[in-house]
């Protein structure tokens, strides 16, 4: 049950980056305008963009110290990211795009795991078939199985119910509710909706700019004004 | 009918497709890596055959194998045999002026992967070679496949190169003392012998069209998954 602190600068196009972040475990939602700066945060999170300078640790692990000069590879970090357009692999079933990512799990069981994993998250008739057959719901759904599969230590989500549907938005946000406690890590859900924000989050840290002008419980933050 | 030249010709642009494919498929990685060093004049350097005459190629080749150059010497001293005028010459002609088909044809493929694809298999602990094998090339593969598909047709229909490096008789896998395709075909007319070189010069049409038809359908194969 560790926090992840995150302290670093990274110039994105005009503006720079510059925050300094604790995520404990449970969710933490991360809101702002376009261009505010979360999918970089989230980036520089996964190690997919290296900041100027800062610090990432989760923990007792220093995933970022650029001071030191370690920067631990995205492959080595063992986080789920959740992509915005999902990101399934179109070529693999969805049992095998959830079994992708199971290093930890002796092979011979990671079949069983995977399906028991889609049968939770509601899609383990999908098994067998590729993304392309999925709708937007059942590939939200491959997707969320695929990430919590190898047992991560931090999960990022970077706006994955923005496509759905009003209806589906709410059932796949009750999911993510039931399943984030059982994870026991800091999940860090970038949104635009005050709304999924208040159902989700713990925690929200609202950005501008680049900087963080506001954190704390939902409600609290949420007041500060119109973030839509 | 004499079939041998068509055989031999078929045993030189498989190989050369071969080795076209690895060294081509390596070359358009290294033109996708973001961090590559002059890009520009890295790709203009690749695609360096298809912009230079034949025999200017061939010339060069001569130079850097021929038996008084430093490899040509070097290759005799290890094996007591000449490049020059050999099967190896033939292949090797044949593969330089395929490479710069495959390099184009797979970064159309390569370029076509969603980035966030390769960023996924990251995050969900891929080593890089891992995501290579697992995600890139699979998701690339219409473009090798197309890659390999014109290799072989410029391989199998390769002349001026073959030309100044191979035109001779040589032997093959079970071939003996025989002449690839095309260079039999000009060596038949110059023998006045018309009829052996129409017959070639049909069946290596028939050929190239029925291999280019069976390429097409397992391109289409794979890209519909």
């Amino acid at each position: 049950m560790a926090d992840l602190v995150a302290k670093f600068a990274a110039r994105r196009g005009e503006f720079t980056v510059d925050v300094d972040l604790r995520f404990p475990p449970g969710i933490t939602c991360v809101m702002g305008r376009s261009g505010s700066g979360k999918s970089t945060v989230l980036s520089v999170l996964a190690g997919l963009a290296t900041p100027e300078r800062g610090t990432i640790v989760l923990g007792d692990e220093v995933w970022l110290d650029r001071g030191r000069k370690i920067d631990i590879p995205v492959h080595r970090r063992r986080l789920a990211y959740v992509f915005q357009g999902l990101a399934l692999f179109p070529h693999m079933s969805a049992l095998h795009n959830v079994t992708y990512g199971m290093h930890e799990t002796p092979r011979a069981e990671r079949a069983s795991k995977a399906q028991a994993l889609l049968d939770r998250v509601g899609v383990g008739h999908l098994a067998k078939r590729k993304p392309r057959t999925f709708s937007g719901g059942e590939a939200q759904r491959v997707a969320l199985a695929r990430a919590l599969a190898c047992a991560p230590k931090l999960v990022l989500l970077d706006e994955p119910f923005s496509a759905l549907d009003r209806e589906l938005r709410a059932q796949l946000t009750s999911l993510v509710r039931e399943l984030a406690p059982e994870l026991g890590v800091p999940v860090v859900h970038v949104t635009h909706s005050i709304a999924e924000a208040r159902l989700l989050a713990d925690r929200v840290v609202q950005l501008d700019g680049g900087k963080v002008i506001g954190e704390g419980k939902p409600d609290d933050v949420l007041d500060l004004g119109a973030l839509e | 009918m004499n079939w041998q030249p068509l055989f031999l010709s078929l045993q030189i642009a498989t190989i050369a497709m071969l080795v076209a494919l690895v060294i081509g498929t390596g070359l358009a990685l290294l033109l996708v890596w973001k961090k590559l060093p002059l890009p520009d004049v890295v790709a203009a350097l690749i695609s360096t055959p298809l912009v230079l005459p034949p025999t200017v190629l061939g010339y060069y080749l001569l130079t850097i194998m021929g038996p008084h150059s430093l490899i040509g010497r070097a290759y005799h001293w290890v094996t007591g045999d000449d490049i020059i005028f050999t099967f190896k010459a033939a292949v090797i002609a044949a593969t330089i002026g395929s490479i710069p088909l495959v390099v184009g044809a797979v970064k159309v493929g390569l370029d076509a992967i969603e980035p966030n694809l390769l960023s996924a298999a990251r995050t969900l602990g891929a080593s890089p070679a891992r995501v290579l094998a697992t995600i890139t090339l699979p998701l690339a593969a219409p473009g090798i496949i197309a890659g390999a598909m014109l290799a072989f047709a410029r391989a199998l229909g390769d002349y001026g190169m073959t030309q100044m490096v191979a035109s001779s008789r040589f032997d093959g896998f079970g071939i003996h003392n025989e002449s690839p395709a095309s260079i039999f075909v000009i060596d038949e007319l110059v023998a006045l012998r018309e009829e052996a070189a129409r017959n070639m010069a049909i069946a290596t049409t028939l050929l190239g069209i029925v291999l280019l038809v069976l390429a097409n359908r397992l391109t289409r194969r794979l890209q519909h998954g």
